[in-house]
């Protein structure tokens, strides 16, 4: 569905990604794992084009996304919640959500998106009117994936979507990607909590300094002993 | 100082408050946008004054046509100076988009001396608005009146479109966080020049009226109005419509009243503006609507 060929990224001489590659395959949860600082999230910049690509293609069904704009590709149905949560501070949730639906025109379409995400989300139904920069992380995160669901993108990437959360929440976001998944979608995750991602993804990657150093399944990563010893903090 | 002659100063206040408001609004929402105090906003004024003169003289076209015309038409200058002078700078630092504007703001003035002469030249009023009105022994020119009036339609729908449309609520995204922005497929481009040229139309709005009411134009006419107007914005909070406005009748009532009540001190009228904005700068440097920087993170 999603393939990405030799990607190169680099920052004013320093290289983030040394020739990525990358497979998304439909229906998928694709997890990426590796250490801060690894390339996880230049990534998934790269895919967005939001940084440079110096080398490389991103293909996607036959289509190349490689130089087209941002918007462009969030017109094809990838979407992207980003790091860091970056919800509209001064805007209210409903309005985050309805930005989140820019590029759709049909407005029963998203009324009725919306009623979905609130499903997902009641939290966010009850703060509808609230300003998003009042709500507090754990929502704001909610927040952030919901809005990028608003596009029904056929890929959703999410960058760390329990990063600072309470464990309690950090369950809950995690039983809200399996949801999202068995509703048919894409997803391609990144995470710090590599234990977490790994027990749910179909596929996994793993990226040190740039590239990727290993690849497999969920299951078998997550029995691979230079896995466990560097990601999951156990010791052989 | 009897009642009438103090009405007077009011309603004089209220509508040079309202030209003030209107070009301040430009500022405000540039920068509420780009971060970016567009210094070449005042010569566009300019310019929207001048394409309605040579409109007027030179062609056919009835007089109320002409205003739209050479709103719709100064709009689309600033979107090709925001194309030409600040686009090509994006992501780079602050200062340097500024030293653009201030170089566009020069090249303006210079090409509306070379263009249509240094010589003054008298606005060509339409005699339906060079009325005078006597209310209740006050006597106001009709312009007075029609000003704050547009100011506040103008307002209104403005008003609208930010806090109700889809454009509104990209243009309020984009003013917090461009890549987000882009991730919700926001054609970030698009919002800019829309920006541009709504603040570039109002200008030209302030720029015709102000023709009107002081019906002599100059190349460097818009230089003053410029600098005021930046100040109305800052004394607002700049970044913030409804204060741009209050800033403008701040400072529009505040300059009539002076010269009103201390006549002897007529000569420091242009003064007057900034040692408000000194004051505001000592005093609340935010201005008065001016948002908190902390936010939750």
């Amino acid at each position: 569905m999603l393939t990405i060929n030799d990607l190169h990224v680099s920052y004013g001489g320093i290289k983030a990604l040394r020739g990525i590659n990358l497979k998304i395959e439909e229906n998928k949860i694709v997890t990426l794992i590796g250490a801060n600082g690894a390339g996880k999230s230049s990534t998934l910049r790269a895919i967005m084009n939001l940084v440079k690509k110096q080398s490389g293609t991103v293909e996607y069904n036959g289509t190349d996304l490689t130089n087209l704009k941002t918007m462009d590709i969030v017109k094809k149905g990838i979407a992207l919640s980003p790091e860091g949560r970056r919800v509209f501070p001064n805007l209210t949730v409903e309005e985050n959500l309805i930005l989140g639906a820019y590029t759709i025109n049909d407005k029963e379409d998203i009324k009725r998106t919306m009623g979905e995400i609130y499903n997902l989300f009641p939290r966010l139904k009850e703060r509808s009117w609230q300003k998003a920069g009042t709500l507090s992380g754990g929502e704001q995160q909610m927040l952030a994936v919901g809005r990028a669901m608003m596009v029904h993108p056929k890929i959703l990437m999410l960058d760390e979507p329990s990063l600072g959360l309470a464990p309690l929440l950090v369950k809950d976001i995690f039983d809200i990607i399996k949801e999202i998944h068995r509703q048919g979608n894409t997803i391609l995750l990144i995470e710090q909590n590599a234990k977490k991602a790994l027990e749910i993804a179909d596929y996994g990657y793993v990226i040190e300094t740039g590239s990727i150093v290993l690849e497999g399944e969920g299951k078998s990563l997550l029995n691979n002993d230079k896995v466990r010893e560097a990601y999951l903090g156990e010791s052989r | 100082m009897s009642i009438q002659e103090f009405l007077q100063h009011v309603a004089n206040g209220t509508s040079l408050g309202s030209l003030y408001a209107l070009i301040a609004i430009g500022y405000t929402l540039v920068y509420g946008i780009l971060r970016l105090i567009n210094f070449a906003h005042g010569d566009i004024f300019m310019l929207g004054a001048y394409i309605t003169y040579y409109g007027i003289i030179y062609t056919p076209i009835p007089w109320w046509l002409v205003f739209i015309l050479a709103c719709v038409l100064t709009g689309l200058v600033g979107l090709t100076l925001e194309k030409l002078a600040y686009k090509p700078l994006r992501g780079q630092p602050r200062i340097t988009i500024l030293i653009s504007a201030i170089g566009a703001s020069f090249l303006l003035q210079n090409l509306g001396v070379l263009l249509f002469s240094g010589r003054p030249k008298a606005f060509p009023t339409p005699a339906i608005l060079s009325r005078t009105l006597i209310i209740g022994g006050v006597s106001v020119s009709l312009i007075s009146i029609i000003i704050p009036i547009v100011t506040i339609i103008i307002l209104a729908i403005l008003s609208f479109i930010i806090q109700k449309t889809k454009t509104g609520m990209a243009m309020r995204a984009l003013s917090k966080d461009y890549e987000a922005a882009s991730l919700m497929g926001i054609d970030i481009n698009g919002v800019i020049s829309f920006t541009f040229f709504i603040g570039s139309f109002l200008a030209a709005v302030g720029g015709i009226m102000w023709g009107i009411k002081y019906p002599q134009l100059i190349p460097l006419m818009g230089v003053m109005p410029g600098l005021k107007c930046f100040i109305a914005a800052v004394i607002g909070g700049i970044g913030n419509i409804t204060g741009a406005v209050i800033g403008g009748f701040i400072l529009g009532l505040g300059e009539i009243m002076l010269i009103a009540f201390l006549p002897s001190l007529t000569g420091y009228r242009d003064a007057f503006a900034f040692i408000l904005l000194i004051l505001i700068l000592l005093i609340k440097p935010t201005g008065l609507m001016g948002e908190k920087i902390a936010e939750k993170v």
